[in-house]
């Protein structure tokens, strides 16, 4: 559509809102990027203007990673996030290349029980998840939250997926069955490999889900050793009353950096994924 | 050949056994049932584990007695989980329809044509992949009740004085989670409903402005409608994840100040965990599904997709 008018019209409709919600975005990360630089006296002072560091420093990164256990935080969390983010697309596959390329009995009730445990509000679940995890001897230890975050991930990756490989065409296969090749073979070597935009699209998704999670890691784990970077900054960097900001903005700082990072390089994988459930084609 | 399931390489290459494993519903069940099984340990089973623990007297580190519906009906005469329903209706309510019309506006905005597009709608999308209690901390100092930055403007401003305790008074307590949750889930639904609007064909806006229809009209009658299915998709997810929040009141408000905030999940969790009463802590997280049903079912009457 041609859109009519000067740049008055074209302030009021698209830079003037566009600011506004720039500005509410934003605001927050460079608040928290800017009390992360304040020393002490500046943190604290009701009355200089806060919108400005007047004596940036590095104190609380140096604190942060030589007085806590951020870089064992950091580490779990990365591992953690990689591991359950590989199960569950393996899993995610093995749901979805049945349910979108074949016919099978069960295929329809299959694909609404992975749907519904989609919606499953994960507070439902932890309080029986947290007496099997400990019957079973798992507390404080990864292996609890690495087992448990695929339950959230494995449905929204195989969703993920059975949409994209809907979209696949079938000449292929089709050629490589009647070349010979087993179901296997032809799925491996042939089908997958066609598919690498939907695994990044999920695998990217499923990542920043699994850095996120924080209810299963407040219950699963209580020791410094195996928290994760959620957990472990609200609850050893506040202590009783007493907040650490600059150390808490640190870390919510570099804890966000790894999940930007990926972001930034996969933007457009991103919203595709985001968007894959709610928009056809 | 045996009735049991063998692994796909077994020792002895059978032949018929190669031919059955090729047979497309066989394999699609052989592929399928190791992820099925793993959700109906991991889902299936705590579901139904926590449907009998909410019939249980069930201590932390104790073996649980049955009493029925007892907790249920603990439930039902405890004046704090009535309080916690009204809190968890009105957050999700704010909060989903604040989302919908920001999201909207904002998806209206960014479908024009601009320079930077795909950098601005990168930014945008920031709050919903930056972990949520990594940016909620950036938000409790904003919302700090000595070093508020909010405060700081309107003491220089002179509108208030020492400002009010954005996480200390109920109702702005409230209002602070409302607008945080916003601030989170609005770019989930303006990046969503922008890729919607971009299916809609200009010719059908060229269409209606020869038909003489204003601005507004083609909002109207064009795209509200031809928008309503990924808008009804949005909010079901939206309404699901902000009914059952728990990260955000965790780290805000722990549910205060006097239980003003509690929302179903933070009041299990502090029932469960932190009273070590699994088995009411259990009642009082399944109590939250019939009034999400509801929810999700009205939604569905009201505003189900046209089946074409």
């Amino acid at each position: 559509m041609v859109e009519r008018g000067g740049w008055s019209v074209r302030a009021l409709k698209l830079w003037l809102p566009l600011g506004f919600f720039m500005f509410f975005t934003l605001f927050p990360f460079y608040w928290m990027a800017i009390t992360s630089l304040k020393p002490n006296q500046e943190l604290y002072n009701r009355k200089i203007m806060p919108l400005i560091v007047y004596h940036p420093t590095l104190k609380h990164y140096i604190d942060l990673l030589t007085e806590t256990s951020f870089l064992i935080w950091t580490w779990n969390t990365l591992l953690v996030a990689v591991v359950s983010t590989a199960i569950s697309l393996i899993f995610g596959v093995m749901l979805a290349y049945p349910l979108a390329r074949m016919r099978f009995p069960g295929s329809a009730l299959i694909a609404f029980a992975v749907a519904a445990t989609y919606l499953v509000p994960q507070p439902l679940l932890f309080v029986p998840l947290a007496d099997i995890i400990e019957h079973m001897g798992l507390g404080d230890t990864l292996t609890s939250v690495i087992l448990t975050y695929p339950t959230l991930l494995v449905p929204f990756c195989a969703w993920l997926l059975m949409g994209y490989f809907r979209s696949v065409p079938h000449e292929l296969e089709d050629a490589a069955r009647i070349d010979g090749a087993t179901r296997l073979q032809t799925m491996f070597k042939i089908f997958l490999p066609l598919c690498t935009p939907g695994f990044i699209s999920a695998g990217i998704f499923a990542f920043t889900l699994a850095q996120n999670e924080f209810l299963y890691a407040l219950i699963f784990l209580t020791k410094t050793d195996v928290r994760t970077v959620p957990v472990g900054a609200i609850a050893e960097l506040v202590k009783g009353d007493v907040f650490y900001w600059g150390q808490l903005m640190a870390a919510a700082l570099l804890g966000s950096v790894p999940v930007a990072i990926i972001y930034s390089f996969f933007v457009e994988h991103y919203v595709s994924g985001l968007t894959a459930g709610a928009v056809k084609q | 050949m045996s009735a049991t399931v063998l692994p796909a390489r077994a020792t002895r290459p059978a032949f018929g056994f190669r031919r059955w494993t090729e047979r497309e519903d066989v394999f699609s069940w052989l592929m399928v049932i190791p992820p099925l099984l793993f959700l109906i340990a991991l889902v299936g089973y705590p579901l139904v584990y926590g449907v009998w623990l909410s019939l249980e007297n069930r201590p932390v580190a104790q073996a649980g007695t049955f009493i029925g519906l007892g907790n249920f009906i603990a439930d039902l005469h405890d004046p704090t989980f009535w309080q916690v329903t009204q809190n968890t209706f009105v957050y999700t309510f704010a909060a989903t329809i604040l989302k919908m019309v920001g999201g909207l506006a904002l998806a209206l905005v960014m479908n024009q044509d601009f320079k930077f597009k795909n950098t601005i709608r990168a930014l945008l999308l920031l709050p919903f992949i930056v972990p949520t209690v990594l940016s909620t901390i950036a938000w409790m100092w904003i919302l700090d009740p000595a070093f508020s930055v909010i405060n700081w403007f309107l003491r220089y401003f002179d509108i208030a004085n020492p400002g009010p305790s954005w996480l200390g008074n109920p109702h702005l307590a409230m209002l602070s989670l409302i607008i945080v949750n916003t601030w989170r889930g609005l770019p989930f639904y303006a990046i969503t409903l922008l890729a919607g609007l971009q299916t809609i064909s200009p010719e059908l806006y060229e269409a209606a402005t020869i038909d003489g229809a204003s601005a507004f009209d083609r909002f109207r009658y064009v795209t509200l409608p031809l928008l309503k299915p990924v808008i009804f998709i949005v909010t079901m997810f939206s309404v699901i994840f902000t009914f059952a929040d728990f990260q955000l009141v965790y780290v805000l408000t722990r549910g205060g100040p006097a239980n003003a905030t509690h929302l179903f999940a933070t009041y299990a969790f502090d029932v469960a965990m932190t009273g070590g009463q699994l088995g009411l802590g259990a009642s009082i997280a399944l109590a939250m599904l019939p009034p999400l049903a509801l929810i999700i079912i009205a939604m569905s009457l009201y505003m189900r997709p046209a089946k074409s």
